[in-house]
């Protein structure tokens, strides 16, 4: 790791948190992506749908121009379009039956200490970090 | 066009251009966080502290006030029950995350660069979340998230 490296990710992460800490302030709501996602779809009965499209076309439209005038992301993907669709399957269902992903859980929840967010939050982490284990180093997929 | 909505979109460009400028959005770097058993990547937990700061301190303001700015009240879960279904939705989320890399932001995220992979992934989601609503949808109270 070079010595500024950790600048890009901390800048990116002190964005994220100060996006999802205004959203709490000024609209009173959680910043998590999969709830916002699924509300914008009207998969959801909180009334939050309308600002939900809101700030998802905002995500889309931010990284649009953060790439533009930033930083170009060098997106690496390997997997095939079957494992692409089943981890969007366990994506989508496994974030509604938990209610909440990485930004709910993991930015949102635990910076207010909720005790779900903090089990959420440990439970996917390990379990996805096992996850690449098995496949990279049991099964031998390629980085 | 109500100053909620105004706000819903900021916050949302900051969100999205963080995704870009910390990498999340690449599965190839998360990826290589969550794989300690390779050569691991640390700077993710560059991004985790870096968002937790300014929302942890959001969520202290939030504490000493009864109404956010632009709505009524505020609409936080108060739900602290760790149950079953919330490890075991954690747990499915968590695989499908370690089989590509693509959690639900950076996926969304990843669509402005036109990747047939973030569609593919963002379309497979969206299924997987009306796979949930029809299953389990109309017994839940409180779905928001958490």
């Amino acid at each position: 790791m070079t010595e500024i490296s950790f600048l890009w990710p901390l800048t990116g992460g002190l964005l994220i948190g100060i996006s999802a800490g205004l959203y709490l302030l000024l609209n009173g709501r959680v910043a998590g992506i999969s709830g916002l996602a699924a509300a914008s779809v009207g998969l959801t009965h909180d009334g939050s749908s309308k600002l939900g499209v809101g700030f998802l076309a905002g995500v889309v439209a931010g990284a649009w121009l953060a790439a533009s005038l930033v930083r170009r992301p060098d997106i690496v993907v390997t997997a095939s379009p079957a494992l692409l669709i089943a981890a969007g399957l366990f994506v989508g269902y496994g974030t509604r039956l938990g209610s909440g992903c990485t930004s709910g859980h993991g930015v949102c929840g635990l910076a207010r200490l909720s005790p779900r967010s903090l089990a959420a939050t440990a439970v996917f982490m390990t379990v996805a970090g096992a996850t690449v284990f098995v496949s990279r180093h049991i099964l031998g997929a390629q980085p | 066009m109500r100053t909620s909505m105004i706000a819903s979109i900021v916050c949302g460009l900051i969100f999205g251009a963080g995704l870009v400028i910390s990498d999340m959005v690449n599965p190839g770097r998360v990826l290589a966080f969550l794989d300690v058993a390779g050569s691991w990547d640390p700077s993710l937990a560059f991004v985790m502290g870096g968002a937790l700061v300014p929302s942890a301190v959001a969520y202290v303001i939030r504490r000493r006030r009864s109404a956010p700015l632009l709505d009524s009240r505020f609409h936080v879960p108060a739900n602290t029950a760790i149950d079953r279904r919330l490890v075991a939705g954690a747990a499915l989320f968590g695989i499908g995350w370690g089989l590509v890399g693509f959690c639900p932001g950076p996926a969304i995220a990843a669509l402005s660069t036109g990747r047939w992979e973030a569609v593919l992934f963002v379309a497979a989601m969206l299924v997987g979340m009306s796979a949930y609503r029809v299953s389990w949808g109309q017994r839940l109270p409180n779905d928001s998230a958490d």
